[in-house]
Formats: C-alpha cells, sequence, structure tokens
C-alpha cells in the first residue's frame, strides 16, 4: 500500500475517520493525513485542522495531561488526545476518533459538558472548622493523603463520559452524580479538618440518598479510564460505599457511636 | 457554554443513541477484544458453579482422615461422617437431611456474591452492565445497587465477619491435617501442602477485602491518632490491591482442595505420605 | 446591525486563571455583581501547567524567613527593574493568601510538625515555597473554583439561583473592553465578547473590568504555553488606551522538551539539576564550565569533580555550573547548539541516568520520568533527556499602580497576574508567580469592587462601538470578497499560517538571543503579517470554528509581539530576560529607565494598510525610587552593581 509508505524522518500517512457534526446530525468522515514520528492523535487533529478541515472543532489545552481538556473516544476508548501516542497504534489501522458519546454534543469533537458543572454544584464545599483561623490549620501527612491522591483529578471527565449508568441511561443523569463527584464526597469526607458534621450535613447519608452512590455497580469503567491514574472505584467509591453502609446498615457501628459518642 | 446551562430534561433511554448525543450508529467502536475478559470471567465463574453444585449436593467423599473437604467444614448437622477431633457440631441435630455442606457453604457463597471483586467480575460477565467499558449495555432501565435486591449488598461486612470464622474452622483442620489416618500427630502428606496452600489464599483472600478494609481503617478521620490500625490498614491496602488475584486464586485452591479429599475418599488416589 | 444580548454586571473579570479567579472571589465578597469569563473551560486555565509551588515567607522550614528576605530575593531576581512596592506588597501578603487556601480546602504537603511543607528554589534564600507534589498549579485552580462554586451555592440559598452574584461565562472570548464614548472616551464600560460555541455576541455592561489573561507565549514557535496564551489581555488593555511597561522582559526557560514535536516546548523542571542532572553536548562534554561568565566565576565549581562534590557538601564546595541563573544556561544551551554540538534534535542532553541509581530517580522525579516515559518514550532513568530553551513567561504587562492594581490612564481597567507588569522586573523567580496572581488578583477584586460601589452613574457603551466591535470580529468571513478602503486588496489568507509565520519570526528574530539587525527585520515582517491578517479568511460558520477563533487572535498577537521587538530593540543592554548580543553587559543606566508601549494613533482597528507603519509607540519613564527603608534591606556592595551613583548618593 502506497499510503503507508515511511518517508524520511518515519512519516507515513495514517487513515482517522473523525466523527463531524453537530446536535442535528453528523457522521464519520474519512482522511489521509501525515504522521511524523513521535506524534499525538491532538497532533493528528491538529494538522487536519491547519491543512483539510479549517473548522474542525476540538477542545485542548495543556498538551501536557494536565489540564483535562481533549477528551475523546480513540477507536471506542475514552482517552486525552494529548496523551495518546501514535506509535501504540499499527501503522495500517484506521484511526476512529469521536467526541465523549455520554455527552450531548456541541460539534465535532466537542460535547457539552455541563452536567459535570451541575453536578460539581450540587455537592457541598468544604465547611471550615470554626475554631481555626487562617494559618492555624495542622494536618499530618498522613492524614492527607487519601484526599489528595483525588485532588489530582484533572476532571478531564473521562470518568463520567465511560459510566454506563449515565452513558447508557441519559435518564439517571438527574439522580446520579458520577465517579467523579461521588470522588469528591469522597474527598471531603476523609478531609482531616471538614467540619461537615458540625454543620449539620452528613456526607455519608447524602452521598447515598442525593448523590445516588446506590447506582454505581463497582465495575471499574472509571478507574481503567483515569489518565491520572487515581484508584477511583477501590480508593474512593468502595470506601464511601463502606462509610454509606457504616451509617445506615451497620447497627453495630451504630451501637459502637452510641457508646464511645464518635468512632474517629 | 456558561456553567448556568442546565442539561435539558431528555426523554427515552437510548443511552449513547440518545438525540442529543453525537450520532453514531454503532454500539460502540472498539476494535480490541473487549469481550475476552467478561467470556473468560463467565466460563470460570460457570466452570465453578457447576463444580460446587455437584460437590455441594453430593453428600459424600467429603472425609478421609484426617483431611476434610473445605465444602463441608464445618459439619453442622448430625448426618455428617464423623470426623475424629474435626468439626462436627451438630447444631442442627437431626431432623436436616440434605447435604450438610449446605448448611455452611451459604457463608462463603454470601461473602464471595457480595464481593465487590465478583460483583464486578459477575456484573460484567453474566448482566452485562456493562459488559465492557465504553460498550453499551443492553438493558433498557439500570437502577444499580439503589433498590431491593441489590441494596443488599450493603450487607457485605457480615458475610465478612462469617467469613473470618469459617476461615478460623478452615484453619483448624488445616492443622488437623498435620495428623496421620490414624489421627496420630505429627505427620504430613500432600494433602498438607494442599491445605496449607489453600488456608493461606483463603486468609488472604478475606483479609483483602474491602470491607475489612475499612473495619480495621479505612473509616477513620485521622489515621495519625491510631498509628497501629494506620500500619494495619496499610497492610491491609496492600492485599487489596490484588483482590482480584486472591479472589480466583482462593476460588480454584478451595475446588482443588476439595477435589483432592474427593479423590481421596472415592480411592482414586492415595495420599503420598512425607512423614 | 443586529441587536446584541446586554447584560449587566458590576464587575467583570477577564480570565479564570489563578488571579481572575481570586479576584472574581474578592468582588463577590464585597457583595457585588461579579461575572467572570474565560476562553477554556472553567477550571482548565494555565494556571494547572506550575509545578513547583507558591513562595510565600512563612517559615514554616527556616524559621528565619520572612518577608524582608522575599522581597530581597525577587528584586535580585528581577535585577532591581521590579516596582519596589508591587514586591513589598507581593512579599508581606503572599501567606496569608497561601493559609486562606487552605480554609477553602486545599490540600497541602505537610511538615511533620502539621504545617504547609516548604520547598528550595532557585533564587529563594529559604525553603519557601508551599507545594502539591509537583502539580502545585492544579490545586490552586482547583481550591479557587470550589471556592466559587461554594459562593455560588450561598447566593443558590439566599437567592435560589447559583448564578445570582457569581457567574462564569466558560468559552467566551473578549474581544474589545468598551469605554464610555468610543475607545478614546473615558471610562471603561464593560466588554463585547462571543461565545465560542455558538459565535453568538453579547455584551457584559459593568464599570469595572478586570483583566487576567495571562501571558503571551504562543506568539512564539517553543513555548511551554498553552494556546490560550495569545496575549489577549495585553492587547485589550493597548486598545483600550492602557500601556504596557517592560514588554522586552520574556523569560526563556533553559530546559524544555525538543522532541517529540507534538509536546516541544513543555518543561522539564529545574529539580533535575538541582538534584544532579546535568547538561552535554553531542560530544559528551559538560560544556557548561565553558559558560560561566567572569561575574559568577568565583561561585561556581571550575572542575567537575568539585561541581560532584557539591550535592553532598555545599559549604566546602561550589555548586556546579548547571545551576546558574536560567538566562545563562539557556545562553550556553543556545550557543552549542548553534556552533553544531548539539543533540540529533536540536538540543542538549540533560542527564540523570549516570548520576543517580534508578530507584532514586524514580522516587524524586517521578512526574519527570512519567513525562518522558508517557511522551517520548524515554527511560530517563536509562537514556538522557534532550532539552532546550522554551518560552516561558513574560515579566512585561499592564502598567498598573501597584497597591490598587488599576491600569493607568483608564479608569475601571485593573490587571493582575501576568498580564499586569512591573511586579517581576526584568527575570521572574520561580515560584513568585501563583503567589502574584494570589495577592494581587485579590488586590484587583478589591479595588475594582471599591471603584463600582463607588460609581454613581453606569458608563455605557454606545451602539456604533458595539457595532464596529461586531463588525471587527466577523471581517474573517468575508475575507477574500471584501475590498474596503483600509484594507490591501489580495487573496484570503489562512490564519494557521500566519500564526506559523508569526512564532517562527519570534522565535528566531527576537528570541532568546538579541541581535539589533534581526529585531529591524522582526517588525519588518510583523508589519507584513499584520497586513496579510487583515486578509486572513475562515470557512465554515460562526458556531466552535477554531480557525475563526485564531484569526481573531491573531490581532492580539500582532500586537504584543510588535511590543516586545519594539522595546527590545529600544533596551541597549542585556538584563535579565532581555539579552542583547551587541550590547551584553548590564547597564546601570538602563535601571531607571522603564519603557512604555501604547498604541500609535487614534484607537481604530489593528490594522493598517502600510506595513511599513507601525502600531506601537514607545515612551520612556523613569524608575521611581526604592523606599530607603527597603534599599536598607541590601548591603551597599551589593547596590553599586545596580543602581546609578546618583541614586546611591540620595
Amino acid at each position: 500500500m502506497s499510503g503507508q509508505e515511511t518517508g524520511p524522518s518515519g512519516a507515513y500517512t495514517a487513515h482517522f475517520r473523525v466523527w463531524r457534526g453537530d446536535a442535528d446530525g453528523g457522521g464519520l468522515e474519512d482522511f489521509r493525513v501525515e504522521v511524523h514520528e513521535g506524534e499525538v492523535v491532538l497532533d493528528i487533529i491538529h494538522r487536519l485542522q491547519a491543512t483539510q478541515a479549517p473548522d474542525l472543532a476540538v477542545r485542548w489545552n495543556c498538551k501536557a495531561g494536565k489540564c483535562g481538556s481533549c477528551s475523546a473516544e480513540i477507536n471506542g476508548r475514552p482517552r486525552l488526545m494529548c496523551m495518546t501516542r501514535m506509535s501504540v497504534f499499527d501503522r495500517t489501522q484506521t484511526l476512529t476518533v469521536t467526541p465523549m458519546r455520554a455527552f450531548p454534543v456541541i460539534r465535532d469533537l466537542v460535547t457539552d459538558v455541563s452536567f459535570n458543572y451541575v453536578k460539581a454544584r450540587e455537592v457541598p464545599a468544604f465547611v471550615p472548622p470554626a475554631e481555626l483561623s487562617p494559618g492555624e490549620y495542622r494536618m499530618q501527612q498522613e492524614d492527607v493523603n487519601r484526599s489528595q491522591e483525588f485532588r489530582k483529578c484533572i476532571e478531564c471527565f473521562l470518568c463520567q463520559d465511560t459510566c454506563h449508568v449515565v452513558r447508557d441511561h441519559e435518564e439517571n443523569k438527574g439522580a446520579f452524580a458520577g465517579p467523579r463527584f461521588l470522588m469528591r464526597i469522597a474527598e471531603l469526607d476523609m478531609h482531616p479538618l471538614d467540619a461537615a458534621s458540625e454543620a449539620g450535613l452528613d456526607r455519608r447519608r447524602t452521598a447515598q440518598d442525593e448523590h445516588g452512590l446506590g447506582y454505581c455497580n463497582i465495575t471499574k469503567c472509571c478507574t481503567e479510564v483515569c489518565p491520572e491514574q487515581i484508584r477511583i472505584t477501590d480508593n474512593a467509591l468502595i470506601p464511601l460505599k463502606e462509610r454509606a453502609a457504616d451509617r445506615k446498615y451497620d447497627p453495630l457501628v451504630w451501637l459502637g457511636n452510641k457508646i464511645r459518642r464518635r468512632g474517629d | 457554554m456558561a456553567t448556568g446551562t442546565e442539561p435539558a430534561p431528555k426523554s427515552g433511554t437510548r443511552g449513547v443513541h440518545d438525540a442529543s448525543r453525537a450520532a453514531i450508529p454503532a454500539r460502540h467502536l472498539r476494535t480490541d477484544r473487549w469481550w475476552l475478559a467478561p467470556a473468560v470471567t463467565a466460563a470460570g465463574l460457570l466452570a465453578f458453579i457447576a463444580y460446587s453444585t455437584w460437590r455441594a449436593f453430593a453428600n459424600a467423599d467429603y472425609y478421609h482422615a484426617p483431611y476434610v473437604s473445605p465444602f463441608y467444614s464445618p459439619c453442622l448437622a448430625q448426618n455428617c461422617a464423623p470426623m475424629h477431633g474435626g468439626p462436627n457440631w451438630q447444631i442442627f441435630g437431626s431432623w436436616w437431611g440434605l447435604s450438610p455442606a449446605l448448611l455452611i457453604l451459604i457463608f462463603p457463597l454470601g461473602f464471595r456474591l457480595t464481593c465487590y471483586y465478583y460483583r464486578k467480575a459477575y456484573y460484567r460477565g453474566f448482566w452485562a452492565a456493562p459488559p465492557a467499558c465504553a460498550v453499551a449495555e443492553p438493558h433498557a432501565k439500570y437502577t444499580g445497587e439503589t433498590r431491593f435486591p441489590l441494596i443488599l449488598q450493603n450487607i457485605h461486612r457480615y458475610f465478612f465477619y462469617a467469613a473470618v470464622l469459617v476461615a478460623c474452622v478452615l484453619t483448624y483442620d488445616t492443622v488437623l491435617s498435620f495428623r496421620d489416618a490414624h489421627h496420630a500427630w505429627g505427620h504430613m502428606g500432600l494433602g498438607t501442602l494442599v491445605f496449607l496452600a489453600n488456608i493461606v489464599l483463603i486468609w488472604a483472600y478475606t483479609l483483602s477485602c474491602h470491607s475489612c478494609r475499612h473495619i480495621v481503617g479505612g473509616r477513620l478521620r485521622h489515621f495519625s491518632k491510631h498509628p497501629v490500625r494506620y500500619r494495619l490498614w496499610g497492610w491491609v491496602g496492600k492485599l487489596n490491591e490484588r483482590h482480584m488475584l486472591l479472589a480466583w486464586s482462593s476460588l480454584i485452591s478451595v475446588a482443588v482442595a476439595d477435589f483432592y479429599v474427593f479423590l481421596l475418599a472415592s480411592g482414586v488416589f492415595d495420599d503420598p505420605r512425607f512423614f | 446591525m443586529a441587536h446584541v444580548d446586554r447584560q449587566t454586571w458590576d464587575v467583570v473579570v477577564v480570565g479564570a486563571g489563578g488571579a481572575g479567579l481570586r479576584a472574581a472571589i474578592e468582588a463577590r465578597e464585597a457583595g457585588l455583581r461579579t461575572a467572570v469569563i474565560c476562553k477554556s473551560l472553567f477550571g482548565k486555565a494555565h494556571t494547572v501547567m506550575a509545578e513547583g509551588g507558591i513562595a510565600a515567607s512563612m517559615g514554616n522550614v527556616n524559621d528565619g524567613d520572612n518577608w524582608q528576605v522575599h522581597f530581597r530575593d525577587t528584586l535580585r531576581g528581577g535585577k532591581f527593574l521590579n516596582h519596589w512596592r508591587m514586591a513589598e506588597l507581593h512579599a508581606r501578603e503572599a501567606p496569608d493568601r497561601v493559609w486562606e487556601l487552605e480554609t477553602w480546602g486545599a490540600l497541602f504537603d505537610r511538615t511533620p510538625d502539621g504545617r504547609i511543607s516548604q520547598r528550595n528554589f532557585g533564587g529563594h534564600e529559604y525553603p519557601r515555597l508551599a507545594h502539591v507534589g509537583d502539580r502545585t498549579g492544579l490545586e490552586l485552580i482547583r481550591t479557587l473554583q470550589q471556592k466559587i462554586v461554594s459562593l455560588q451555592q450561598e447566593d443558590e440559598r439566599e437567592f435560589g439561583a447559583y448564578d445570582a452574584r457569581l457567574k462564569v461565562f466558560q468559552e467566551c472570548t473578549v474581544t474589545r473592553v468598551l469605554k464610555e464614548g468610543g475607545a478614546d472616551g473615558g471610562r471603561v464600560a464593560g466588554a463585547f465578547c462571543y461565545e465560542r460555541e455558538s459565535g453568538r455576541f453579547f455584551v457584559l455592561e459593568a464599570p469595572a473590568v478586570v483583566l487576567a489573561t495571562g501571558g503571551i507565549g504562543k506568539s512564539f514557535k517553543v513555548t511551554s504555553n498553552s494556546w490560550e496564551y495569545t496575549g489577549d489581555g495585553h492587547a485589550l488593555a493597548l486598545l483600550a488606551g492602557a500601556p504596557l511597561v517592560h514588554m522586552e522582559f520574556v523569560q526563556f526557560h533553559p530546559t524544555g522538551m525538543v522532541w517529540p514535536p507534538s509536546v516541544k516546548g513543555i518543561l522539564v523542571t529545574e529539580s533535575v539539576r538541582g538534584d544532579g542532572g546535568v547538561l552535554r553536548n553531542s560530544e559528551g562534554k559538560r560544556f557548561m564550565f565553558d559558560y560561566i561568565p567572569d561575574v559568577f566565576k568565583e561561585k561556581y565549581a571550575q572542575s567537575e569533580d568539585e561541581g560532584d562534590r557539591w550535592y553532598d557538601d555545599p559549604d566546602n564546595n561550589r555548586r556546579p555550573p548547571e545551576l546558574l541563573p536560567r538566562d545563562e544556561v539557556a545562553r550556553a544551551i543556545n550557543a552549542e547548539v548553534k556552533a553544531g554540538r548539539g543533540s540529533p534534535h536540536g538540543g542538549v542532553f540533560l542527564d540523570v541516568s549516570t548520576r543517580m541509581p534508578a530507584e532514586v530517580i524514580k522516587r524524586r522525579l517521578p512526574s519527570m520520568h512519567h513525562q518522558f516515559k508517557e511522551l517520548a518514550d524515554v527511560d530517563i532513568t536509562a537514556e538522557p533527556m534532550e532539552v532546550g530553551p522554551t518560552c516561558h513567561y513574560v515579566m512585561g504587562g499592564v502598567d498598573v499602580d501597584p497597591d490598587t492594581a488599576a491600569a493607568a490612564g483608564v479608569p475601571g481597567l485593573f490587571a493582575a497576574g501576568e498580564v499586569a507588569g512591573g511586579m517581576h522586573g526584568s527575570n521572574r523567580l520561580g515560584g513568585n508567580s501563583l503567589s502574584d496572581l494570589l495577592v494581587f488578583g485579590r488586590r484587583a477584586g478589591l479595588h475594582a469592587a471599591e471603584y463600582a460601589a463607588s460609581t454613581l452613574t453606569r458608563p455605557r457603551a454606545d451602539q456604533a462601538q458595539l457595532d464596529a466591535a461586531e463588525a471587527e470580529a466577523l471581517r474573517p468571513f468575508s475575507a477574500e470578497g471584501a475590498r474596503g478602503s483600509d484594507r490591501a486588496p489580495g487573496p484570503a489568507e489562512n490564519p494557521y499560517t500566519l500564526h506559523q509565520e508569526l512564532q517562527q519570526t519570534m522565535n528566531d528574530l527576537v528570541g532568546i538571543i538579541r541581535r539589533a539587525g534581526e529585531m529591524e527585520q522582526a517588525l519588518e515582517r510583523l508589519g507584513e503579517l499584520r497586513v496579510r491578517a487583515g486578509r486572513a479568511g475562515v470557512e465554515g460558520h460562526r458556531q466552535y470554528n477554531p480557525g475563526w477563533h485564531l484569526a481573531l487572535d491573531l490581532r492580539n498577537m500582532l500586537l504584543v509581539s510588535e511590543c516586545v521587538a519594539r522595546a527590545a530593540l529600544e533596551r541597549e543592554e542585556s538584563r535579565g530576560g532581555h539579552t542583547r548580543d551587541d550590547h551584553p553587559e548590564m547597564d546601570r543606566h538602563w535601571r531607571t529607565v522603564n519603557l512604555l508601549c501604547t498604541l500609535a494613533g487614534p484607537d481604530g482597528a489593528a490594522e493598517d494598510p502600510d506595513p511599513a507603519r507601525g502600531r506601537i509607540r514607545l515612551t520612556r519613564r523613569e524608575t521611581p525610587p526604592i523606599r530607603r527603608d527597603l534599599l536598607e534591606l541590601f548591603d551597599k556592595d551589593e547596590l553599586v552593581k545596580y543602581l546609578t551613583d546618583e541614586e546611591l548618593s540620595r
């Protein structure tokens, strides 16, 4: 095949299929595009913009896997385009790039991710302890490690995209916060100084009752796609389920707390 | 797009084919062999279910001194085979006429059924909810673990407590396996090794449980105030990272241990004795 | 012209990075209705790229630290060109700004006694950078974002709407700051914006506008900056009539990735060298020993042995020359590559693999190990990295009042963060950027709110101004056909091509090492590009059309690039982020000179049919004298290197 000839600096021509369209419809469009050594998928999309499709819509920012803007689906798998190297694919393979399929499409590879911002606003914020002034906070490293892992999140929303609870069931979007924001609740519940309970807020109970923790059936796709390698399921969602079980399903813990006032 | 934009209420349950989403007819565009993992999982689990059903209802060939099959331990009915010094505790008396395995297997079964790893395995392998990541599931409706019966998955920790007791009994059985066929102590056979391997894996699997991780330390807010529990939590966390591996290896080892006893009890094979 | 939607707010903040969000929080907490407008999604701003930390003299690790020491370090770093008052406010207020983040939920790394841990960094006398591993910027942006959300939750409880008093317009761009009575008029009246998603225009009317748009790196080919860094705020200020200061000072970080092409420019953190990494050329030689300037001869090791001993015994040995200031190292790498001793992809080798065991590398430099593994397929524990200089930060920006962050000459316009000038002088210290965002973001928000609250009559932009802004924004759609009076005829130009040529021009001719002749050439090319940019045309429609967005950003990049080139040509000395091959020494007399850039001629469009006529006029202003008690923080011996005899005798 002449298209796959290797040029001087390892350049070759690749076959891309990119979804183009908007909310009214669209489809996969074929492109033949040059690929150079060491490039990532986002580079190829940019080359398409610069040479063949100047109005090809794509969202991106840092191009270094730190901002989480260029989320899309490559050969059907949710990924960051800037962190997907062309060298992991066979040169003769056709690469299919589509927008995230759990969110409404705006145009081409850009989706309307406002669902996530709505959900973010529904999670009650950190409650500062009333008795401490700025500068008086004292926390041990081992007590902040867990929440720090969750704060590595770059909000690429790939976990939200891949989660079948909302991906396959639009009607669940109202009741389910999604892995990213259940993890946010876990982060706050594990924060060593969060004073939510003093303010009358039970994060564990509301995780179950208001943010749809029960919808999660821990099939771990969120963890599989996380570009930051956060162990969302094992370290955030399951511990949160266990904490909710403490509150709602465990009379022993309930009794213990009654006797010794608080468990921690 | 302003943050004020509420997602428009959508009707229909078409998932990735919802009118608002990118119009792509295919249910998924994955090009890898995504079906392999759920297929292997389902096959493995089915094989174990078939084997264990046969053995649990067989009500025979589960004791060959000094070994008792882990499927029948502890033996809680009067119709149990007598096991010298073994776990014969006739709590259920004589009215129980079925296989005594059924009385006890409910606990390890419940433990594994509500285990966070196995849940993932069978939700994916049997229910196809979802079959694999970013592959559309076939169901029109999904409520997850929010209602009966799946809300009962939350009682996993009680099965964990029970599983710890069962593991203690199996440990006792392993100790008993250091006897010979005449119940004299200080002997070892190939079965002893099988039992040892099995009990190590059973404990490792049991302790690697997510509920265990929560109970020993995960529920604490301030690790710094509980250094011992923090350390325990760290160890359990290390095991927990291998929960899937331990789930499978202990599942296989328990079947192997049972099968080994079956071979001995049915006279197909003779236990090689070391001393 | 069609009617554009007008919304009324009290304060409009342009940009949602660290400075913008901090300003918005302050303005909203002052009770004013505040709108934030940003080009990307909320929470994706370039601030997330910051790795090292936030400089603040909390003294948690070494209690000898205090704001005076921080002030001194900052002034030394900026080669005494910093606005002393900004440096003072920055050093004094930074600790409060960091502690405040904790009350909003930030989780910094801790010291053994539970306080915020602080790390060493180049130019800082004590361990001073509050950090979270090497993702401090992400922590900062997320914390501010979540604080905004918590304020919105308060408003939802009180007014029933999250957006009642604080709203984020994400993926929207401002193309003009509107003024009462036209562009030559007085007070700020709002901002003209378009929504990227729909291409719809709208106007945010407000008496106060805070610019917090970051830097200009996208005018250079090799940069660590993201696409957003097109100098929007710089250009908006210029077009609104505000001057820019210090535009000749652009910081090039010596070590950016050079390969693969997709990641060219991405930063390789300074700690690689701090932990023992060495620079080698293609002959395997540690060339930095050949590049120690005379003024530093006493302070740096003269042999590899001595340099190597320094890591374990810094008291009895001098540090290796790999740790010279950023500008020196960048220059040396540049010279090696030009002399043909570069690496295969046009950089030099930065090697830790032969210096430390693999385990140590993975422990100390986890993100670098990950970055090279993922992006370049290079295992830094086994082979050297290829690195080269990359455009990193612009010290120059809007000329502001140090206390209020108000832009000079335009009532109601404020600027904070990288878009504001003066704070860092000729060179910024690592870690001083994040603290700058917080300190001056807050001040800008506070004073914008005060200004807006004290405004009795709301200024209003007339329809003609809106029509002009709309016509300007729509021009790329009619590029070919239109042969308007103010434009040279010719074929439509591809905005991507123009952008590439601009980046190449700035990189080659106004880059790290500058020469008068090259800069004159650059100005010529910029003029031609400007004329061609007037014909930049795009296909398709207005809905999420990146070609169109780029065509509009070109105006800003061209204006800012001209500022850089003109100011750099004017300043005939080398200082900090400005190196002249033809004037290699620092000259004390230039310290008293601030170069201000203003728009030449009446506002009008940024286009001019004659490429030879520049759009930027330079004026000189004397640097304000440093307050006496602050000067006394330095030894006389040190001051004589920087201050003129006249200043010293005062």
